[in-house]
């Protein structure tokens, strides 16, 4: 994966403001990252995270305002907009980030190699013959991690990683995350589950369609931000605490209550 | 036994009718496989039903109704494509739309229609045993081009049918290869009237991916055991239409159905066939 970090990348979204047909989805984001970040971004359900995601990855047009990065971007969909009727391998789906606009290019011995290390660098090259279906959801995210590797991407965008996944598989999938910003990678994770948030992200981006705060999670996290994200859940959610370097501790009620935001 | 599989050949329209029967087999089952795992079977239904029209206006002139097919096909399928994206109306809401409206136009172009005589069975339920030496030649470089669309576009087929956003992300233009997958629909479906007509076409595209689809555990399986269904279905057909006199599609369609059913009852005792190919 040498090729992949031989760049710093850099992410820069500015004034950035996306209107639909009936509601503004963003308005006015504007933010800046650099290679060896692991970015969090939080908010509830319709906030604006997968637009977000959308318009850096170049899929959606901005109505105004700017994205700029230099590197290579990837992007790892919610598992919701993934065809899970076709049936693929581990293997499939990895040699599909060795694809790419020209029709004509056919994956050769390079490709395989690349698609080997990037499987193992996920922990799944012995299970490369399992088709996606018969995996867990923690895997195949790992999966789709592996297929931004082997596209030798340097800023990997992941939606909803964690939805439907274990806490352990959660951790597994952080970890490997954590391995490519130490290797100077930008890491951008939207999600809605509270939980480890701060011991999990270097920076956090609290989302509800434009930027309620932006930086450290000790720092993003009050109870003003919440209550704004949340409502009245975050005030629940703000009766607890940071505790150490970035832990959430709340009372029992109070985590209940984030999973149930997670939900909503 | 030898005299039962080779004596129909002795006639140039059953050889014919073989070439045709076993392109028809290969070809609908290979872009069958993107139909049933895009789920668009009502896609692949509405085109064969909205060629009518140019067929009929092609016996009127006095020109082959499966090449006047050719060009309405490729035609209807970017329209049902761009109605969808232009209007909001969902999919299949615009697909049905145009399926019934054109079929409709054929059907009273068909009642108005003097001094000919158009069959209209065999242009809903394929007569392959007329087909003619012209349309040999046509549907077997209808067939090349298939087989090279697929070739050259195969993976990002793949990649936009299991992920379209991730597709879009890498590069590749998700519309232009949509369309191309349509317009490669319609060149099969044209294939396949012939042998299957109008209203059975759906089962050579269908049913033979569908029953690969339960055996084969990866998708180039999926094509390439249904084509090899799909060939037999149509063979075994073409027999059983020249033997008993019965119309070669619903005989080619019967023997499909036969299989799925065989496959799909007895599937507790096959095992999942891998294909070594990649995707």
């Amino acid at each position: 994966m040498a090729t992949s970090i031989a760049m710093r990348p850099e992410l820069s979204v500015a004034h950035v403001t996306v209107e639909r047909s009936t509601f503004r989805a963003l308005s006015d984001v504007t933010f800046n990252v650099r290679g060896g970040s692991l970015v969090g971004i939080l908010g509830p359900n319709g906030a604006g995270k997968s637009t977000l995601f959308d318009v850096i990855a170049g899929v959606l047009p901005v109505t105004r305002g700017k994205v700029d990065f230099r590197g290579a971007l990837a992007y790892v969909p919610q598992k919701d907009s993934i065809n899970w009727r076709f049936p693929a391998t581990i293997l499939d789906v990895v040699m599909l980030g060795r694809t790419g606009a020209n029709p004509l290019r056919r994956p050769g011995r390079q490709d395989r190699v690349l698609v080997r290390e990037s499987l193992g660098r996920v922990g799944l090259w012995e299970r490369r013959s399992s088709l996606m279906t018969e995996l867990s959801g923690g895997q195949r995210q790992r999966v789709f991690i592996a297929r931004a590797l082997a596209q030798e991407a340097n800023i990997i965008l992941l939606d909803e990683a964690f939805s439907g996944v274990d806490v352990g598989a959660q951790q597994e999938i952080v970890d490997v995350l954590r391995s490519l910003r130490d290797d100077g990678c930008i890491i951008m994770l939207a999600t809605h589950d509270l939980s480890n948030l701060a011991e999990r992200f270097d920076m956090v981006l609290c989302l509800h369609r434009h930027v309620c705060a932006w930086g450290p999670p000790a720092e993003a996290f009050t109870s003003e931000v919440l209550q704004e994200l949340y409502g009245s859940h975050g005030m629940n959610f703000s009766r607890g605490h940071w505790h150490g370097h970035g832990m959430w501790h709340g009372h029992e009620h109070s985590m209940v209550e984030t999973d149930t935001i997670g939900q909503a | 036994m030898i005299d039962i599989l080779f004596d129909p050949f002795q006639y140039s329209f059953m050889v014919r009718a073989l070439i045709v029967s076993l392109l028809v087999g290969i070809m609908c089952p290979a872009l069958g496989a993107y139909v049933i795992t895009r789920g668009r079977a009502f896609m692949g239904d509405a085109l064969a039903h909205s060629v009518l029209p140019a067929m009929v206006l092609a016996f009127l002139l006095g020109f082959s109704p499966f090449i006047a097919a050719v060009p309405a096909a490729i035609l209807l399928a970017v329209i049902m494509g761009g109605v969808a994206r232009r209007t909001g109306i969902s999919e299949d809401t615009s697909i049905g739309i145009i399926f019934a409206g054109m079929f409709a136009l054929g059907l009273v172009m068909m009642s108005r229609a003097t001094g000919i005589t158009v069959d209209i069975e065999d242009l809903l339920l394929g007569q392959v045993l007329g087909v003619s030496s012209t349309e040999v030649v046509v549907s077997l470089g209808l067939a090349a081009l298939v087989v090279a669309g697929l070739y050259v576009y195969h993976w990002q087929l793949v990649y936009t049918t299991f992920d379209p956003i991730g597709a879009r992300v890498i590069g590749i233009k998700t519309g232009v290869v949509e369309y191309i997958l349509l317009g490669l629909l319609a060149l099969v479906i044209v294939i396949g009237i012939q042998a299957a007509g109008i209203v059975l076409v759906m089962a050579m595209l269908i049913t033979p991916a569908a029953t690969a689809y339960l055996i084969a555990r990866r998708f180039v399986g999926v094509m390439l055991w249904g084509a090899a269904i799909g060939a037999t279905s149509a063979v075994v057909g073409l027999y059983l239409s020249y033997y008993a006199d019965l119309p070669s599609g619903p005989a080619m369609a019967l023997v499909a159905t036969f299989f799925f059913a065989g496959v799909a009852l007895g599937r507790q005792f096959l095992r999942p066939r891998a294909v070594e190919d990649g995707v």
